[in-house]
């Protein structure tokens, strides 16, 4: 960060003497000036975003990491298991998914980060409901993290994945999903943690052991008791399920690799619908966006 | 506390018995005080005597234990967001986004503020140009100097016409070029837009910019004046002679007008009040020669002095231990 020596400007420049104040009022608070609200927080993220291009490429390393070089390193050893469908592939619902995690919890992580510089205190004290500060920083994380998404779902052809339009559609309506719920989740825990190393700490903590249980990156069926437990708790279990079943309904693979990839979540022997899965996200992404706003509202 | 001007008419802030209690300390021993709209107002005082705490009440970001207050005519703990709209702040801290640029930054408060669209450029515009930061709006706030950003700051914070413009320290840390330069915007624009300014300093000098000025010690207000009544308080000038012969010279005040001088920095010292006109009556009747003089009149430094019995810089160290202990009570209270 360059500075500038204080150079102009020492005596009020005359010229702005002589032009009549522009008057301005602040109008009391009302849905319209709520939504201005979510609007501009909501925008402020887009604009860093945009101007943020090492974290774009930084954020894009994680998931591709994973994809390529998991994804291929361990094609040999798994080819018995995969009935011929290629690793990469199979894998690549579960890199849709943390590829808009991790995006998302650097959007969260910026409200700490504002705290730190002093920004949040400007929003705090703003005429304005700390619920549509809240909500608009939530809906910026989601969709920084689905633009980022897309990036990912570009790569579709390079893993053997068609474009097809519902697909797409589908594929970005579970990325949005998921990235609100995690932004929902980021500044819950940003409402309590005052210091970035410590956020990041908590985060990595949650999220790794969050991904690395969903099945992102292996089947869900015949599982160790414990493991398949965990997974059944793990929330992003529900978001990577939905994602493989869409991706793999538009593959043209034998049904036995279907059965053996693709399994589907279920409890005591019951199948959970994809969308009851999609619900339950979005369920949770909206109890923690309360449980935010609720923390948000009271602090000082 | 002193007896106070009181405006006859409109008041832009009213304050009663204000107190504040962070656990078992008391950072606002309760105050009393009034500022007239239209006004500059100063709180002074050493760092930890309760300046910022008293200002945060007002600016409704902390509850008070007890007492009231209103400004432009709200309550602060009932008509909080009434409050907030009609009052500018400008903290301690910067408060910027500096991946932003200036204007981005004041487009971003017009929109939380609610301005109506069609004034937001023209507002932009203007109080860009009275601070000196219209050539620099579309560039990161990142690269401006810690002028520019207070500037920027003192901007935004007028971008919604407040009546009343908060400013905490908002020159510390700044060269005194710039702390000129940053007063001579604040008197302007208080004539300008007709707003109340209300401001905390721990830099005598910059008192004297003031139309009234509040001295807080030990979360209590101990003066309440216009800086020049205040120093007239003081009562004293201070003389500096230069004699051949020192001793004698004491000797001499001593004994002719019943003075009490002492050496200070090589020359004879002493108080006095109209300095200018015990002047001639010393050269006539001292009766001893004397080779230089010089009288120079109270300073905010002496009027604090007076009225706390030390130095801003001997009370912030005395206060150094104490506010420490106040700091990590009002972390702990805090969650």
């Amino acid at each position: 960060m360059s500075t500038t020596t204080e150079t102009t400007a020492i005596a009020p420049p005359a010229g702005a003497l002589t032009v009549e104040p522009v008057r301005v009022t602040v109008p009391k608070h009302s849905v319209a000036s709520e939504l201005r609200a979510i609007r501009i927080v909501w925008r402020r993220d887009l604009i860093r975003f945009v101007n943020d291009r090492v974290r774009i490429a930084a954020s894009l390393v994680q998931p591709l990491l994973f994809l390529f070089v998991m994804g291929s390193g361990l094609q040999a050893i798994s080819s018995a298991g995969t009935h011929g469908v290629d690793l990469k592939t199979f894998i690549y619902p579960g890199i849709l998914c943390i590829a808009v995690m991790f995006t998302a919890m650097f959007s969260a992580a910026s409200i700490v980060w504002d705290r730190e510089f002093g920004f949040l205190r400007e929003m705090m004290v703003a005429p304005v409901r700390r619920s549509s500060i809240v909500i608009g920083k939530c809906l910026g994380g989601a969709t920084v993290a689905s633009t980022q998404g897309v990036i990912m779902l570009l790569l579709a052809p390079l893993v053997h994945v068609p474009y097809d339009p519902v697909l797409i559609l589908g594929i970005l309506g579970l990325q949005l999903l998921l990235a609100f719920s995690i932004t929902a989740f980021g500044v819950m825990v940003a409402a309590r943690i005052k210091q970035m190393q410590s956020f990041f700490g908590v985060m990595q903590m949650v999220v790794m052991p969050m991904f690395f249980i969903s099945g992102a990156l292996f089947p869900v069926a015949g599982l160790p008791g414990w493991l398949a437990v965990l997974n059944r708790l793990d929330p992003l279990t529900y978001a990577v399920d939905p994602m493989r079943r869409l991706v793999f309904g538009h593959l043209s693979i034998s049904p036995a690799a279907r059965a053996a990839l693709d399994p589907g979540v279920t409890w005591f022997g019951w199948h959970v619908p994809a969308l009851l899965e999609a619900g339950m996200v979005l369920l949770l992404g909206l109890v923690m966006l309360a449980v935010a706003i609720w923390e948000f509202s009271t602090s000082e | 506390m002193a007896s106070e001007a009181q405006p006859a008419d409109g008041r832009a802030i009213e304050v009663r018995a204000l107190a504040k209690t962070y656990r078992e300390v008391q950072a606002v021993k309760g105050v009393d005080f009034d500022v007239a709209a239209g006004e500059v107002f100063g709180f002074l005082g050493p760092n930890g005597a309760g300046k910022t705490t008293t200002i945060n009440m007002l600016c409704t970001l902390v509850k008070p234990t007890a007492g009231s207050a209103t400004v432009a005519g709200h309550d602060v703990v009932r008509e909080r967001d009434d409050v907030r709209r009609n009052i500018g702040l400008v903290f301690q801290d910067p408060t910027l986004d500096s991946y932003l640029t200036g204007a981005q930054n004041l487009k971003l408060h017009a929109e939380l503020y609610g301005i109506e669209s069609s004034l937001v450029a023209p507002r932009m515009r203007q109080v860009l140009t009275m601070v000196g930061l219209w050539d620099r709006r579309d560039t990161a706030v990142g690269t401006y100097s810690g002028g520019m950003r207070r500037r920027l700051e003192i901007a935004r914070g007028l971008m919604h016409s407040p009546r009343v413009l908060f400013l905490d320290e908002p020159t510390i840390g700044l060269d005194p070029q710039t702390r000129r330069s940053i007063w001579s915007y604040i008197r302007e624009l208080q004539q300008r837009e007709q707003i109340t300014i209300f401001m905390t300093t721990h830099y005598m000098d910059e008192a004297e910019w003031c139309d009234r000025i509040a001295i807080m010690d030990h979360g209590k207000i101990v003066a309440l004046e216009a800086p020049e009544t205040l120093k007239a308080q003081v009562g004293t000038d201070r003389v500096t002679i230069q004699t051949d012969d020192d001793d004698a010279a004491i000797g001499a005040l001593a004994e002719r007008f019943g003075i009490t001088a002492r050496i200070s920095e090589g020359a004879v010292a002493f108080g006095v009040p109209e300095g200018e006109h015990f002047v001639p009556r010393l050269f006539s009747e001292l009766g001893m020669p004397i080779r230089a003089v010089s009288v120079s009149r109270p300073t905010l430094d002496d009027v604090f002095m007076s009225y706390t019995g030390s130095t801003i810089r001997d009370a912030e160290e005395d206060q150094s231990k104490h506010r420490n202990r106040v700091m990590m009570q009002m972390m702990g209270g805090r969650r």
